[in-house]
């Protein structure tokens, strides 16, 4: 077990600094350097060719719309723009990367000091971006093990298809004097990122394909330092969830470390989503050179300040402008609104309710019902297995009478256990209230027999008795009773109006 | 001697007169490889089947009356740094043997698509790099003009195909003058395009900044029928220039050199020329002169800066290039036993599949790049690379073109220079220059220095490759007046 | 200011090629006479001197977001030295988990 401290307490003494790399996987068409498709999936090796291979003799050449979205990003992180830019070489040696070199920026990249604000529990956070680059992904490398031998049979399987593709890398500066809102302050910035990228259009920000990833800095130095303490590198942080925990975990870790006289290893670590613990990856060794020079078969990049003006012009309303002008076209309360921001669920919302939905309907959805079940399952909530798309049928079903909230609960089970969309839910499960009066006026009936005691009530004029009798038929019925045709009927037998 | 010693431009216009077919020439060009190769070590690969076959498919479309251009069916050698779809391509280095890329180079496809012949590959020094072809994994080449010679390099292998008339026409690659210099020490003309005018896709690279292919020939005449062939805009080459391709073989049959002025650059000459090679190349600007060239004395301050620079940049470069062979994807693995991990298979590779020149490049290059070293290093040569690019647009501002001996001696021995590569570094001397400002340069047959071929380097502005070409054509002219007919007519092998 | 043979073995480690000790104490000696005639560029190198990456200034070379045709997955790995469920098989690479 690696010794923490707890989190408050360390705060009373120590300060954190973050830095965060986020790397976003482009949605273009084609990979960075190469027509091959960016697709993911696929049979492995089948979307490559010479270039994207390394093949002695072949020469990449920058995709137009990569740059064109590089530069969007930077526009919407408020970065300057290069007017003049370079590709550069970062030479190391890995199997992976298929000519032992990825071809990415060094000491100019296309956009730089840049900001965002991020609010955490209603207070502003300005987070500064240092750069925004362009640069290529790796193939993946599968290790394949074998059990039961001691000399290693040990090998490992490399698909290409992913080297090449486009990647933006936005480095923050350090984020500091945010204290105990520092996870908070990290994930808020990686979801604003999300949302940022998504309203782009520049990326499919699938933090679980690993299209957005993230490597966490962090960093602690005792209370009213001027110097920052080591940092550490957690890479591949790959949900919101884990970049809170991730960060919290290594501000304990690190503060253990301190207090145990010891001193913090400059390192990379790995985060493990099972435990939220982080463990030592590869020591950052002094040999680590790795030689960048600008890279000879590309062009420098000098986007003119045209082609720049014209790109500003295609960025959507900024997150907060973007979030003022939904809390006023849905009319809710600062306390309510925050809670779907703070749910995640923002984007959630404006889609269902984009999909027919009322947005207090959504909002009852998305919030309460499936933030918990999403808990639950210790999944993001988009990651749940239903579309804003089905919400808003089920809350049509809901409006149609077809089911009521109860059984909509059912249906959205369905739905997520994948038994298909809600209508078809219904259907399968039987789920839909039942308003035939046959049926009803058969169980009310019983109902009254069954009761006589409450029944006399109800003739005497206590209406509001009625409800034990509903709730009986309800269960009787598994729930599927139109209560409100049970109540109607209820009265009509006993003939009170 | 046979057909094989008519220029190309003769045979492909016998072959449209019908006096001529593709697998006739093909056929003698084939005798003189099995004749000579043994010797000369020129073609690491060729197939005479398929030679013949596509000998045959260009006669056939003759014969169907198709419109065919000048070099059809014209048998030509390439570089083993090409990729090439039908013959393997080693870089003649162990690292690559027997390596078939799955996909054709540009120039490759450019050969093709003019109906060309291709009947091999041609040797080289190990991934180009040298100045002799002796670092090739697979043996020197020779020199026909003396066979205990060095054919140049890193082209020697297809200089010397051109110069033993196994082949009319070869095409190569020159990153420091590995297409002029073997040009000038085997008596044949060698030119390198403008940087960008003829496409780097899929010519395996040394120094990506550097390298740039071009034709190897015996008359000027025919180089510039292969230049224009292998040259035009490609979009898979960042670099590659989206210009129309000068006419070449109209500047070749140019008159005289009236109203051009002619610099002669200071700095390549006097201490560490060889008499005879300068000898020749007064006489030539002489020639040049007579044909009504202007001839003026220009300085060029950094030239004398361009081999350290180049030994820097070149590098540098390289060792970035040749990181990719590490035996994960193709070409050689060594040491893969099970036991090993990929880091030590890679080092293991890479220690065997490289030459020793390939290590002290790589070396140096990473020195040059590393830490602490690149301002001091790189960083320099690089702004002396700046200073030689105004140097070129200084001088041109002043000539139309600048000359100087393309090397500052004859073709040295085989085993000569092995042992001090400072040495056999100073072959490129004069040529670098243009590799560093990507201006079009070429060499042409000088004369004989003690039996021993010498050449003029003839250089014009970026995308000026027909001035090129003028200079080189009137000279030629002029000294087969003054030889009673070409150079090779001297050479004692025949 | 000498290359030493530990200096290679360094560069050499860096370049991932697995010198020999004999090797690197050969090539010291050879290195130094070429890393002592280059360092002569520093000369001209003055601070006003701007760099030159390459030979022919063009900026803004771009190619269109289209899709072209690559290669099928045989082709991809018929150079290589060893493949295994249409992915390339390699040594087991260290410090991956």
């Amino acid at each position: 077990m690696t010794e923490t401290v707890d989190f408050d307490e360390l705060l009373t003494r120590y300060e954190p600094a973050l830095g965060l790399e986020t790397h976003v996987e482009l949605n273009t068409n084609t990979k960075m350097f190469c027509g091959c498709p960016n697709e993911f999936g696929g049979e492995p090796n089948s979307h490559v060719c010479p270039v994207c291979l390394g093949l002695p003799g072949s020469l990449p050449v920058i995709n137009a719309k990569a740059v064109e979205s590089a530069i969007r990003i930077g526009l919407a992180l408020n970065c300057q723009i290069a007017e003049w830019c370079r590709m550069a070489r970062k030479n190391y040696f890995y199997p992976d990367m298929t000519k032992n070199f990825q071809t990415s920026q060094y000491d100019e990249p296309i956009a730089f000091d840049g900001w965002v604000d991020v609010e955490v529990d209603g207070e502003t956070f300005r987070v500064e971006i240092e750069r925004a680059h362009m640069e290529e992904d790796a193939g993946k490398a599968t290790h394949v093990g074998t059990s039961g031998r001691i000399h290693g049979a040990d090998y490992s399987l490399i698909d290409y298809n992913r080297a090449g593709v486009p990647l933006i890398e936005i480095v923050t500066r350090p984020i500091v004097g945010a204290g105990e809102k520092a996870p908070l302050v990290a994930r808020a910035y990686v979801a604003h990122l999300r949302d940022l990228l998504k309203a782009l259009g520049v990326s499919d920000v699938r933090m679980e394909q690993g299209s957005l990833r993230c490597d966490a800095n962090v960093s602690i130095a005792p209370i009213g330092s001027d110097k920052l303490g080591t940092r550490t590198e957690t890479k591949n942080v790959n949900s919101l969830r884990s970049i809170e925990r991730a960060i919290r975990f290594e501000m304990s870790r690190q503060a253990a470390v301190l207090d145990a006289g010891g001193t913090v290893v400059q390192e990379t670590r790995h985060f493990h989503e099972a435990d939220g613990t982080t463990s030592p990856g590869r020591p950052k060794s002094d040999a680590e050179d790795y030689r960048y020079f600008a890279e000879p078969d590309l062009m420098p990049i000098a986007p003119s300040r045209e082609w720049v003006e014209e790109l500003r012009a295609t960025l959507p309303e900024p997150p907060a402008e973007h979030r003022r002008r939904l809390q006023t076209e849905w009319g809710f309360s600062d306390i309510d609104f925050s809670g779907i921001v703070n749910a995640g669920a923002l984007g959630l919302v404006e889609d269902t309710v984009a999909a027919g939905a009322t947005a207090a309907a959504a909002r009852k959805w998305w919030v309460s019902d499936l933030a918990r079940r999403a808990n639950e399952a210790g999944v993001e909530l988009e990651d749940l297995a239903i579309t804003p798309a089905q919400v808003a049928a089920v809350q049509a079903l809901v409006d149609e009478g077809k089911v009521n909230d109860q059984l909509a609960r059912q249906v959205i089970d369905g739905v997520l256990a994948g038994e298909g969309e809600p209508a078809e839910v219904v259907d399968k499960r039987g789920l839909a209230v039942v308003s035939d009066e046959g049926a009803l006026g058969a169980a009310v009936d019983e109902a009254l027999a069954a009761n006589p005691d409450i029944a006399e009530r109800i003739r005497g004029g206590k209406v509001q008795a009625a409800g034990a009798l509903i709730g009986q038929i309800m269960k009787a019925m598994r729930g599927q009773a139109d209560a409100a045709k049970v109540r109607e009927l209820i009265l009509q037998k006993l003939g009170v109006e | 001697m046979s057909i094989i010693t008519k220029s190309a431009a003769e045979l492909g216009r016998m072959m449209a007169a019908g006096e001529l077919t593709s697998e006739e020439l093909t056929r003698a060009s084939l005798e003189q490889i099995e004749k000579l190769n043994p010797t000369l070590n020129v073609f690491l690969a060729y197939d005479a089947e398929h030679a013949l076959a596509q000998a045959r498919a260009v006669d056939a479309r003759r014969a169907a009356g198709e419109e065919l251009g000048p070099l059809a069916g014209i048998p030509v050698g390439v570089k083993d740094n090409y990729c090439t779809t039908d013959f393997p391509t080693t870089c003649a280095s162990r690292m690559l043997e027997g390596w078939v890329p799955p996909y054709d180079a540009a120039v490759v496809e450019r050969l093709r698509a003019a109906g060309m012949v291709i009947v091999g590959k041609t040797n080289l020094d190990e991934f180009a790099m040298g100045s002799s072809t002796e670092t090739s994994a697979f043996g020197p080449s020779r020199n026909p003009w003396d066979a205990e010679r060095v054919p140049g390099g890193s082209g020697g292998g297809s200089a010397a195909a051109v110069a033993s008339f196994m082949v009319p026409l070869a095409v190569g690659s020159d990153t420091g003058g590995s297409i002029r210099q073997p040009g000038a020490v085997t008596g044949t003309v060698g030119v390198k395009a403008t940087y960008g005018g003829s496409s780097r896709y899929g010519l395996v690279a040394m120094a990506s900044s550097l390298d740039q292919p071009g034709p190897c020939a015996r008359t000027a005449e025919d180089a510039a029928l292969l230049q224009e062939i292998i040259s035009g805009y490609d979009p898979r080459d960042s670099a590659s220039l989206n210009q129309p391709v000068p006419d070449l073989v109209g500047a070749v049959q140019a008159a005289d050199l009236a109203g051009m002025k002619v610099g002669v650059v200071k700095e390549f000459a006097g201490d560490g020329y060889d008499q005879g090679v300068l000898d020749r190349f007064n006489e030539a600007v002489e020639l040049l002169r007579q044909a009504g060239a202007e001839i003026v004395e220009v300085s060029c301050p950094h030239f004398t800066y361009a081999l350290p620079a180049y030994y820097l940049i070149q590098p540098a470069e390289l060792s970035s290039n040749l990181a990719r062979f590490d035996g994960m994807r193709y070409g050689l693995r060594e040491g893969d036993d099970g036991t090993r991990g990929a880091e030590e298979v890679m080092n293991l590779t890479r220690e065997k599949g490289f030459g020793r020149e390939g290590k002290r490049r790589i070396i140096i290059g990473t020195y040059a790049l590393s830490a602490g070293y690149y301002d001091a290093y790189y960083g320099s040569a690089q702004k002396v690379r700046h200073l030689i690019q105004q140097d070129f647009e200084k001088a041109f501002e002043q000539v139309d073109v600048l000359i100087s001996p393309t090397t500052p001696s004859t073709a040295f021995k085989v085993g000569e220079r092995t042992a001090d590569p400072m040495s056999m570094y100073l072959a490129d001397l004069c040529t670098i220059p243009s590799n560093m400002a990507g201006n079009a340069s070429g060499s042409f047959p000088s004369g004989l220095a003690d039996g021993l071929p010498t050449g003029l380097q003839v250089m014009a502005p970026p995308m000026e490759d027909a001035r090129v070409y003028r200079v080189g054509g009137v000279l030629e002219r002029a000294l087969e007046a003054k030889w009673g007919g070409p150079l090779w007519r001297k050479m004692e092998a025949l | 200011m000498g290359l030493t043979a530990d200096d290679v073995a360094r560069l050499g480690a860096l370049a991932r090629i697995q010198l020999s000790e004999q090797e690197c104490a050969e090539l010291a000696p050879e290195l130094d006479v070429i890393l002592e005639s280059v360092r002569r560029v520093s000369e001209v190198a003055g601070p006003d001197v701007p760099t030159a990456t390459h030979a022919i200034p063009v900026d803004n070379v771009f190619r269109d977001d289209v899709v072209t045709p690559g290669l099928t997955q045989a082709q991809a790995l018929a150079g290589a030295p060893d493949s295994e469920d249409g992915r390339f098989r390699v040594p087991q690479i260290l410090g991956e988990s």
